[in-house]
């Protein structure tokens, strides 16, 4: 196998621009997250951290006029000189590994994101993503899972009863929403045909965002009739992504009220600072995935995608700028969210995990296929197959009923 | 006593799927941010906020006519109608000061002194504004009115050296009293 030096040179350049990007979101989206919350709490937040001139020995400090967005550098200057101190009853070595455990996949699973449209450089398209890979999702699934590891490491290696428990909940719930997670993307990808993110995009921008078909072959009734199916996916898949970036409604395992600080509660310093950036970087990555699947990704939309030059890099550009606004609008609704929604009770995420969101992307997996199929099986299958649906739904319906009835007080 | 059963209320369809409460929260917490980045969140006049939701941003704006007239601050010391220092340094408020932050030294009025039947004045008068801890009790032991607390609270300094006011300084803060000083008032 000969190695493009054009691809590898590419490949470089992309890895380093991308994680740059990636970064920067996550101190960006530290700052949203207390400006926007202090807002939506009539407080101001943050609004005029300076450029510390008077330690160097300058008169005045220096005050730049964006309104505390040097907030990020003093926080990461901060947690850099803080004392790091490991507590001696820890077990050493998971204790250090633990908070790379958990920054590493978040890290990895942008890879996969297209940022832009492939960029014309000589005569070879280069994909703005860092691998194109054609298993997508499923690489993101299979790494963006690995952060638990991370977690339940670092709630055990503490050797301390709240971290464990910590540990222990973000265990349990991980494996529940990854269920969900990945049947809830089944429709989207029974519709697409393909699982390369590139290719879901590129079909989005000529035809039409998967929740806005509005233009393109997204016209046709068969794409309406697909958003019911989509719609449920969309819901059920954007939950599970609050569960699996530990965001609130669903941050059970650092839960300060009930587990002190969960499973960071001994973590201080920079070590302390890489799970919180893995928690934003899965966050950025949660919203670029939701982006890409179903807002169409880089596309501007509206058909005009079709009308702009392919391969120039003016072009990309643009679309790169379109995808990070896109990206940057889930940022913020992640964080109405968490300033909105209360914390779930521990038992009260498990049913809606197991019980509603399981059965649910399940009946909503045949749902997508009957009307995909609508064009082949005919009016008469369809109606066989949606009688069928519904009679096995009724019964789900009632089985999870029987599940959830708590046991009589009495009888114990 | 009576047990009293508490039942969960019962939920209609809507509320059991909540997406609609949610929804309602969004809205909310979503008018709260409007709100406040255009200065009009709910009770931001009375709070006198600075324009972004009700906070007021403290070294520019402060709330100094709000205070009350009894308010007590930085201690300081006043001269009468006539420039004489009330102060005939007797000590009391050194003795009596809690966390001991008070320190006279006291000094004799020469004899061709205007004021010489006085017979003592403060040589030196220092309070740490560290140690303070803002009590009035100087104020109302003091038998001849010299000392009492004013409104202002703003006390700072880059080094200890600066937070120990001196003589001059608690005459600067404290100015003239005109009359005797209403110390019994039952709001003080």
């Amino acid at each position: 196998m000969d190695i493009d030096p054009i691809f590898l040179l590419a490949a470089a350049i992309k890895i380093g621009v991308f994680i740059g990007i990636t970064m920067t979101f996550v101190s960006i989206c530290v700052i949203f997250e207390r400006r926007f919350s202090a807002v939506l709490q009539d407080r101001v937040g943050p609004n005029r951290t300076m450029i510390p001139l008077t330690i160097l020995g300058f008169k005045k400090d220096f005050a730049l006029p964006i309104g505390g967005l040097t907030q990020p550098v003093a926080d990461g200057l901060k947690f850099i000189l803080k004392e790091d101190f490991t507590p001696s009853y820890v077990r050493k070595f998971f204790f250090w590994i633990a908070p790379a455990l958990v920054v590493v996949p978040a890290l990895l699973t942008m890879a996969v994101i297209p940022f832009g449209s492939p960029m014309e450089f000589g005569d070879t398209f280069i994909p703005m993503a860092v691998a194109d890979l054609n298993v997508g999702p499923l690489f993101i699934f299979a790494i963006a899972s690995l952060s638990v590891y991370g977690i339940t490491l670092a709630g055990w290696a503490s050797n301390s009863k709240y971290p464990f428990f910590g540990g222990v909940r973000s265990c349990a719930q991980m494996i529940s929403y990854e269920i969900a997670l990945g049947l809830s993307v089944i429709p989207v990808l029974m519709m697409f045909g393909t699982l390369n993110l590139g290719h879901i995009v590129e079909y989005q921008a000529a035809n039409g965002w998967l929740l806005i078909p509005a233009w393109g072959e997204g016209l046709s009734l068969e794409r309406w009739l697909m958003l019911i199916p989509l719609g449920i996916s969309f819901v059920i898949f954007t939950t599970s992504i609050f569960a699996e970036t530990n965001r609130m409604p669903f941050d059970l395992p650092e839960c300060e009220t009930e587990l002190v600080g969960g499973y960071h509660t001994e973590y201080s310093s920079m070590k302390f600072a890489l799970f919180f950036m893995g928690e934003y970087a899965a966050m950025v990555v949660g919203s670029a995935l939701i982006v890409t699947l179903f807002f169409g990704g880089w596309s501007i939309g509206f058909g005009i995608d079709g009308l702009l030059p392919t391969g120039e890099w003016w072009v990309s550009l643009l679309h790169i700028g379109c995808f990070l606004t896109k990206v940057t609008v889930f940022i913020l609704f992640f964080i109405l969210v968490r300033w909105t929604v209360p914390r779930f009770r521990y038992d009260q995420l498990m049913n809606l995990g197991w019980i509603v969101f399981f059965e649910t992307a399940l009946i909503n997996v045949f749902l997508a296929a009957l009307v995909i199929a609508y064009p082949s099986i005919g009016p008469a299958g369809f109606a066989g197959g949606f009688a069928t649906l519904i009679v096995v739904t009724a019964l789900l319906i009632k089985i999870a009923k029987g599940a959830t009835q708590k046991p009589d007080a009495q009888a114990v | 006593m009576a047990t009293i059963k508490v039942e969960r209320p019962k939920l209609s369809i809507g509320e059991k799927v909540y997406f609609g409460a949610i929804f309602k929260g969004m809205i909310i917490t979503l008018r709260h941010a409007f709100r406040s980045l255009f200065g009009k969140s709910v009770g931001a006049d009375e709070l006198n906020s600075s324009g972004m939701g009700i906070t007021m941003q403290y070294p520019e704006q402060k709330w100094d006519d709000q205070l009350p007239e009894y308010y007590r601050g930085v201690p300081a010391l006043v001269t009468d109608e006539q420039d004489r220092e009330r102060c005939v340094s007797c000590q009391l408020c050194e003795f009596i000061c809690p966390p001991k932050a008070i320190k006279i030294t006291p000094g004799e009025i020469p004899g061709d002194d205007e004021w010489a039947k006085v017979e003592k004045r403060p040589k030196e008068f220092d309070i740490d504004m560290i140690r303070c801890i803002y009590c009035g009790m100087c104020e109302e032991v003091c038998p001849e009115q010299a000392i009492y607390l004013r409104p202002d609270y703003v006390v700072t300094g880059t080094t200890r050296k600066d937070m120990v006011h001196d003589k001059n300084r608690l005459y600067e803060i404290g100015g003239k009293r005109i009359g005797l000083v209403n110390k019994w008032n039952e709001l003080k």
